[in-house]
């Protein structure tokens, strides 16, 4: 058992969390005669580190979800879920959501061809909602930064979201709200391509150099605003407005995260700081859960495909859930830390 | 032949239709190239990813830019 646990950790703090990293760029830095306990040397060491590890970690993470990612794309997410009905639908559909390349850019065919091949528009609302949300590669990077026990209960918390999101917009009978083009579109089945290894190699290849172009710029402002929570707030300016005992601090979080658009990846630094700066468990979690699940252009996307009405429920629902695991995890931080 | 390059005008869409447009050059194939780029469209063929390939209403490429080498092993099996 102490083995187990002892392989464990070495996997979460230097595979996964790569502090022997933190002591090279720190004794790199020292030899350059910068002093690591001023505030300047501290945040330039969490600057290096944090950028270097995310790519790192971003790199070979994309391209080992890219290849599994290539055994469902959506044309064939959409027959296995049309083979699904009730609550197993939206949770295979969430599921599915956490393993499916999707982007909000794609979030409109995406939910026209759900929605026209018959499937229920709570299973494609599931769908929707852990798509962006939860997916195999936060699932590593949480584990790298808050360790295992968060990550899962990270995951377990966002798939049970999107499942219990969907099945409500199903109770609520909201099919008229989606717009004409779409129920009038009718359903098109279409073969995937069959793919070679080859085929699937090239495809991670691709996907890892465009999602790298992508989030760069997401990830230096990141890890920058990290770098500077980590060293010139104060910990007492962070507790007060994010810690966990107080009751603001969730709805704040999610307030605040929901307009923002930012890659999972260039939010983790930030929640990184914030959270060794004292900020409540559960309004980290809200925060990120807010600036990925929703923001302001996928609204913007989604617009076109349902009305004012069925989006404002959508995000009512999402931003309602996202508070309530904050507060849950709050309450209930101590079982993680 | 009729061939299609599906996806709503992207940078990867156009370098598709590039790498389409070569192969069928290399190869001397006549065939109907046709670009689709109107989103009702796309849907109407059931694509939900871009860019796609579909030759003769078959799906060959689902959300990926193949290479020039690879699409004319898709023309010429």
């Amino acid at each position: 058992m102490e083995i187990i646990k002892g392989i464990w950790f070495f996997v979460q703090d230097q595979i996964l969390g790569m502090k022997w990293l933190n002591r090279v760029v720190g004794n790199l830095l020292t030899s350059l005669g910068v002093d690591l306990e001023s505030q300047l040397g501290a945040g330039l060491q969490f600057f290096i580190y944090d950028t270097v590890k995310i790519f790192v970690l971003l790199s070979v993470l994309i391209f080992g979800i890219s290849y599994i990612q290539s055994y469902f794309p959506p044309e064939r997410t959409k027959k296995i879920l049309g083979r699904f009905h009730g609550l197993g639908a939206n949770t295979l559909s969430a599921l599915l959501g956490t393993v499916t390349p999707f982007c909000s850019c794609s979030s409109i065919p995406l939910f026209i061809g759900f929605t026209g091949a018959g499937l229920p528009l709570g299973v494609t609302f599931s769908f929707l909602i852990s798509s962006p949300l939860v997916d195999l590669g936060s699932l590593v990077l949480l584990t790298s930064i808050f360790g295992g026990k968060i990550a899962i209960a990270y995951v377990v918390v966002g798939l049970v979201l999107a499942v219990a999101g969907g099945s409500l917009i199903e109770k609520l009978h909201l099919e008229e709200y989606v717009e004409e083009f779409i129920r009038s579109a009718g359903p098109v089945d279409l073969e995937a391509p069959e793919l070679t290894t080859q085929d699937r190699l090239a495809f991670a290849k691709e996907q890892v150099l465009e999602t790298v172009k992508k989030v760069a710029p997401y990830i230096v402002v990141g890890v920058g605003i990290g770098a500077l929570i980590h060293n010139f707030i104060p910990e007492s300016f962070v507790q007060e407005v994010l810690g966990g005992d107080k009751w603001y601090s969730v709805p704040l979080a999610t307030f605040i995260g929901v307009p923002m658009y930012a890659d999972i990846f260039g939010t983790i630094p930030v929640a990184e700081s914030l959270f060794a700066k004292g900020a409540g468990l559960g309004t980290i979690l809200a925060f990120m859960m807010g600036v990925t699940a929703l923001s302001l252009p996928s609204m913007i996307m989604l617009r076109k495909a349902v009305k004012p009405k069925l989006l404002a429920i959508f995000i009512g629902i999402v931003a309602v859930g996202i508070i309530l695991i904050g507060y849950l995890f709050n309450a209930a931080a101590f079982l993680f830390v | 032949m009729q061939i299609k390059v599906i996806g709503t005008g992207c940078d990867k869409c156009d370098k598709l239709y590039g790498n389409t447009q070569e192969a069928l050059t290399e190869l001397g194939i006549e065939a109907q190239l046709e670009k689709v780029e109107d989103l009702l469209e796309i849907v109407k063929l059931g694509v939900m990813t871009s860019p796609s390939l579909m030759i003769d209403g078959k799906l060959v490429v689902s959300g990926q830019v193949v290479s020039k080498d690879k699409i004319k092993k898709l023309l010429r099996p």
